[in-house]
């Protein structure tokens, strides 16, 4: 095997394309080093794409954030204004992992990767980020909820790579959250991951909501049914407990040693309510905040 | 094919070195440069015995290639102490007999080192927390908590 690490993009998908050479992309390597280690791939060349600047770095700008695909977890811990407008986003990425797997992992790694358990998935799904891919037949923009198709599939393309992901600025009252479930307190792959994003009004009422759960199906999902509970009410605990049962009802998980099919099932349920009540928390506190301003 | 060339720092000394592509950091560490101070567990991230500074970040060196160290600087267990002057993360897992067999001993201390770099005072869940990546199947974990909180409030002493 061979390692290459260009500077550019142009560069990168010039390596992965090349006829007859099975190549491919590494950002922080928590994945793939491993499954080259276990032999479960072997690839020819792997291209390294943390020296392209448009994979690095993290900006805030006045229209939303751009997070480069290949930026570690413990740089996106450390960006606080991305922590203050996406704390969910932000939650979702810190919990990848230990201090030494944060150091690498990427968000472009785990979306990639295409684990159904994936932490950042889900989170990325409900805060509604759109990533964007480039490859020989040029650029695109896929919302995160469209990458994934099964267990180690993605939708890109031959010599595709992610570039970035992008998040809007939150509009007023909006929150975000991540919960997830795992048999430890921390290294352990999800039984159940939920991430949900709101937007409230100032009365209360729910303008928008997304709802997102990983490993509870052959991919990160997202669930409607599970959002429109809340949509256009005031979430009270009846609404509350309406959009648990959704997601229950959406969930179709495996059972394995982690959890049994009957107990990740429940489990959906209880952590999208969780996730639901934090994200409105946080939603209230940014109003609380604002009027306190003015 | 040929070896690749790298030029790197470590433990504050250049270092240049040949290895293959495949070869991890921590490969080349042990087997080439016969750094033997950091060791391997498990070789995929799981223990944290292999855990090194890159450019001031605690990483695993088993998750990294060798190749990709080219420029950077990176830090190991072997460089804490000053000459025959233990670190006092060194002297506190010493005192408060924090290691048995000794395998994971390095790696506590490169990512407890990391911990205090960035928080002089952590809590006892703040330490906990931050080693959960290192896996020790002999201590228990309570006597290199103690240790780390301990070296902590010396370290902090002797700045104040
Ligand atoms: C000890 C340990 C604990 C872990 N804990 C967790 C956990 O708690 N939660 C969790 O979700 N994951 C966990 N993981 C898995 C892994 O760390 C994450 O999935 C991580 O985010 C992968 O990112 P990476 O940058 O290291 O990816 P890499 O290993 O570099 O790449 C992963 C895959 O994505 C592809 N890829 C990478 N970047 C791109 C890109 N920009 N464009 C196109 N393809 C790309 C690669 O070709 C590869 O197939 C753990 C791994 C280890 C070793
Ligand atoms: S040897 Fe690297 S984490 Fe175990
Ligand atoms: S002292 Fe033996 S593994 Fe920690």
């Amino acid at each position: 095997m061979e390692y290459a690490s260009p500077r550019s993009l142009d560069e990168a998908i010039g390596l992965l394309s090349q006829a007859g050479v099975d190549a491919r992309p590494m950002a922080g390597g928590t994945d793939l080093l491993v499954q080259l280690r276990t032999g479960a791939r072997r690839p020819e060349l792997l291209v390294d794409l943390k020296q392209i600047p448009g994979l690095c770095g993290i900006d805030c700008g006045s229209q939303g954030f751009r997070i480069g695909a290949a930026v570690s977890g413990a740089e996106i811990g450390e960006c606080l204004p991305l922590r203050e407008a996406w704390p969910g986003v932000v939650e979702a990425a810190e919990l990848i992992g230990s201090t030494q797997i944060q150091g690498r992992a990427s968000l472009g790694g785990n979306l990639c990767n295409a684990s159904p358990a994936a932490d950042s998935v889900p989170a990325l799904i409900a805060a509604g980020a759109v990533c964007t891919l480039i490859g020989p037949a040029g650029r695109r923009e896929v919302p995160v909820d469209d990458i994934v198709r099964g267990p180690g599939e993605t939708a890109l393309g031959e010599a595709e790579i992610i570039v970035d992901f992008r998040l809007p600025r939150p509009q007023d009252g909006t929150g975000d959250a991540y919960q997830r479930m795992i048999p430890r307190t921390e290294m352990d792959i999800a039984i159940v991951g939920a991430g949900v994003s709101v937007r409230v009004a100032e009365s209360g009422e729910c303008l928008a909501c997304r709802v997102a759960l990983g490993a509870v199906a052959a991919r990160p999902i997202r669930v409607d049914e599970a959002a429109a509970a809340l949509m256009g009410r005031r979430p009270d605990s009846e609404a509350l407990e309406e959009l648990a049962a959704r997601a229950s009802a959406a969930a179709d998980p495996i059972d394995d040693k982690r959890g049994t099919r009957a107990y990740r099932t429940r489990v959906a349920g209880v952590l999208a309510r969780r996730a639901a009540e934090e994200a409105l928390r946080r939603a209230g506190d940014r109003w609380a905040a604002r009027s306190q301003s003015s | 094919m040929s070896k690749r060339h790298v030029t790197t720092t470590i433990d504050g000394e250049g270092r240049e070195f040949l290895c293959e592509d495949w070869q991890t950091l921590l490969d080349v560490l042990r087997d080439v440069l016969m750094k033997t101070g950091t060791k391997e567990g498990c070789g995929t991230g799981d223990c944290g015995a292999c855990s090194v500074l890159l450019d001031g970040r605690l990483v695993c060196s088993c998750l990294m290639l060798a190749a990709e160290a080219e420029g950077r600087v990176i830090e190991t267990v072997e460089g804490m102490a000053e000459g025959d002057r233990l670190h006092p993360l060194q002297q506190h897992f010493l005192q408060e007999a924090a290691l048995q067999c000794g395998i994971c001993t390095p790696g506590f201390l490169v990512a407890a080192r990391a911990l205090l770099a960035q928080n002089p005072d952590p809590s006892e869940r703040e330490v906990r927390f931050w080693l959960a990546g290192n896996l020790c199947r002999c201590t228990g974990y309570d006597k290199i908590v103690r240790a780390v909180l301990a070296a902590a409030a010396e370290m902090r002493g002797a700045e104040a």
